[in-house]
């Protein structure tokens, strides 16, 4: 097993709001290993997002960090602006959900493309843009030169998410955060971006941080999966494990959630209930509402993450006592 | 963009024609007969009479139409009943006095403007924020006359810093070749009239330049807050630039998009309705010289002061328009 490039540990993240503070993202610890692919899942409202952005020191003013993020021995929940400048866009880069409004629209793609060189690698604007050409060409885009000359508004969604992915892989990063980077794109198009994101992983050592609610594009993508709901971290596991082997019944809703291709035309299964709204923090374990297993225990306490296997790790009472012999229907249906 | 200009240029001729016709037409629906106004109340029906024909006025309104279009290509704007002067000789020097003070108002106005907003928005909610919106508040509120006043009460005369009214030093006056007097002086190279002339322009262009500057600083603001929430900016800031960049470059430049719409909505309306500063500030300008027109009723130079203020403002939006396409590459017609 490789080394961490990213650890985080008991990651806080709070927002100053006019009601007082609110906790988004609750004491979460994970690790992204070089080179590999971490999926980072849960419903909308989780907290999938703002780590992203804590990670990348990109949370709105009022937002608060608390606790380690450790990159490469540096911790940049405590790092200067400065720090943080040279290492965002250089070491650590993001991709976003939004193709569509996440590139400038008065600048050409070239321009666009090569500042991040400028600053963090201070090439000349020639070999930048050379660079870029290449990087273009290297996520599947035709005629790269004249692209380069081409404003946003002239490219398709698919194009851009790929002008985007050639913007945040410029530097090399070693670490690229993926938030939702398929979402607003038609089928066919995700399955070429996945591809693209497939096989820059597989030839430079960039490690990725996919963040998604498509239990799909983990099993295409990632080797571990970490579960998020309400703020926290409910299960962690290598992918078959989690597909195989889910243990919390999140976990399993979630899974049971995603449409089956072989026949059994019976309704979808969902989980019942919404997520709890950030800020409103019951006692307990936060999915006890929602669960079909909870028990009078499950309101009351909250449960730590305990170890189960070898790298599968669940926040349930159901496996406390009883290691995994719990009452979880585990078939997959 | 060059087809975009020759065409938005091109769309001007059927818009200055339709002016034209419409202020022709709008002198002519104003009842009086010119010719009772030129001879005064005592002169004979016979010498009414002749003048009217004289003046071609029995003639059918498509042919006085056509003459009067003839005398315009030719740049002759008809005759002050008044003073019996060629309007074209008399026009121009109160034309330029008016867009010399304008441009300097705009100047202050914009530069001061756009700044302001720009660093409210910046640092909103800060106490900078706070002071400019309070500022601004108060020079969109503050009636442009009594500022005036106020201005040459505390700065000409308690601190006797500035010259209280006209264009120039009347005991050295200058040697009009464009009537710009800057220009005039600087092509003379007579520098110490040029520091008179800027002296003169000082109070004025503050007096004239508050209410624009207000507005302008408030659109900027909004506007840049507006642009600044987006994911484009959100995507600059995860390539690692620093602030100013992010935000002179990269939200300036979209950001300036409706503010650029505002500040030629200003520059035509300072053009036509300078009258108060000029009049406070003894300006010989165009509002004043129209304004003494209608006092007396001088039909002739009320239209060729409307069509001129009319022109200006036709040919602003033109430059609007332009600007819009050169900033926004979306624009494209």
């Amino acid at each position: 097993m490789s080394s961490p490039v990213l650890n985080v540990h008991r990651l806080k993240t709070a927002f100053a709001t006019d009601d007082g503070e609110v906790t988004v993202v609750n004491d979460i610890d994970f690790h992204v290993n070089a080179g590999e692919v971490l999926g980072i899942v849960g419903e909308s409202g989780c907290g999938k997002s703002v780590t992203s952005l804590s990670v990348m020191g990109l949370l709105p003013a009022n937002g608060k960090v608390h606790g380690d993020i450790v990159f490469k021995g540096e911790n940049l929940a405590r790092a200067s602006d400065q720090k943080m400048r040279s290492i965002r866009g250089n070491e650590i880069a993001m991709i976003f959900q939004e193709p569509m409004t996440s590139l400038n629209p008065v600048f050409t793609i070239g321009s666009q493309l090569i500042e991040a060189l400028k600053i963090h690698k201070k090439m000349s604007k020639k070999q930048a843009q050379q660079l870029a050409i290449a990087k273009l060409k290297e996520v599947g885009l035709p005629r790269a030169e004249e692209l380069m000359k081409d404003f946003p508004h002239q490219l398709s969604g698919g194009m851009r998410q790929r002008v985007m992915i050639a913007m945040a892989m410029m530097c090399s990063p070693q670490l690229l955060i993926a938030d939702e980077p398929t979402t607003a794109l038609d089928v066919t198009i995700q399955a070429q971006i996945l591809e693209l994101m497939t096989k820059l992983n597989s030839e430079t050592d960039t490690a990725i941080m996919m963040i998604t609610h498509d239990l799909g594009v983990v099993a295409e993508m990632c080797q571990r999966v970490v579960v998020m709901y309400a703020g926290k971290i409910v299960e962690e596991a290598d992918v078959v494990s989690l597909f195989k082997n889910p243990k919390h019944p999140y976990t399993v809703g979630l899974i049971r959630s995603v449409p089956d291709m072989r026949g059994k035309k019976e309704r979808l299964y969902s989980i019942p209930g919404n997520v709890p709204k950030p800020g409103s923090i019951q006692t307990g374990c936060q999915f006890a509402p929602r669960c079909e297993h909870a028990m009078e225990r499950c309101f009351q306490e909250t449960p730590e993450l305990t170890s189960l296997a070898e790298a599968q790790k669940v926040r349930c009472w159901l496996y406390v006592e009883s290691k995994g012999e719990g009452a979880v229907d585990r078939t997959i249906s | 963009m060059l087809s975009y200009t020759i065409r938005r240029v091109g769309q001007l001729i059927p818009v200055l024609l339709g002016m034209v016709f419409i202020v022709f037409m709008m002198i002519r629906a104003i009842p009086g007969n010119p010719a009772q106004l030129i001879l005064g109340q005592q002169a004979s029906k016979q010498a009414i009479e002749e003048l009217t024909k004289q003046l071609g006025l029995t003639e059918p309104w498509y042919t006085q139409f056509v003459e009067y279009m003839k005398g315009l290509f030719q740049g002759d704007l008809g005759m002050s009943l008044k003073t019996r002067n060629p309007i074209s000789d008399e026009l121009w020097p109160h034309l330029a006095a008016t867009i010399e003070l304008a441009f300097v108002a705009m100047i202050i106005a914009v530069i001061i403007g756009v700044n302001a907003g720009i660093i409210s928005a910046w640092l909103q909610n800060s106490w900078f924020d706070y002071g400019v919106m309070l500022i601004a508040l108060i020079g969109i509120s503050m009636p442009i006359f009594w500022f005036g006043l106020m201005e040459q009460y505390f700065v000409s005369i308690q601190l006797d810093l500035l010259p209280t009214t006209g264009r120039e030093d009347v005991r050295a006056p200058i040697e009009a070749i464009t009537n710009l007097y800057l220009l005039d002086t600087l092509i003379q190279g007579n520098f110490s009239q040029f520091i008179e002339v800027v002296k003169h322009l000082i109070l004025p262009g503050i007096a004239l330049g508050t209410i624009p500057m207000a507005i302008i600083a408030r659109m900027t603001r909004s506007s840049m807050l507006e642009v600044m929430k987006s994911d484009y900016i959100r995507t600059a800031r995860a390539k690692g630039l620093k602030m100013p960049l992010v935000v002179y470059k990269h939200s300036l430049k979209n950001a300036m998009i409706p503010v650029v719409t505002v500040i030629g909505l200003q520059a035509g309306l300072l053009l036509g309705g300078a009258i108060l500063t000029e009049t406070i500030f003894g300006w010989p300008g165009i509002g004043t010289y129209i304004y003494d027109a209608i006092s007396s009723r001088d039909y002739p130079v009320i239209q060729s002061g409307i069509l001129v203020i009319a022109t200006l403002f036709v040919f602003i939006n033109l430059i609007v328009d332009l600007l819009y396409a050169a900033i926004d590459p979306r624009i494209k017609y």
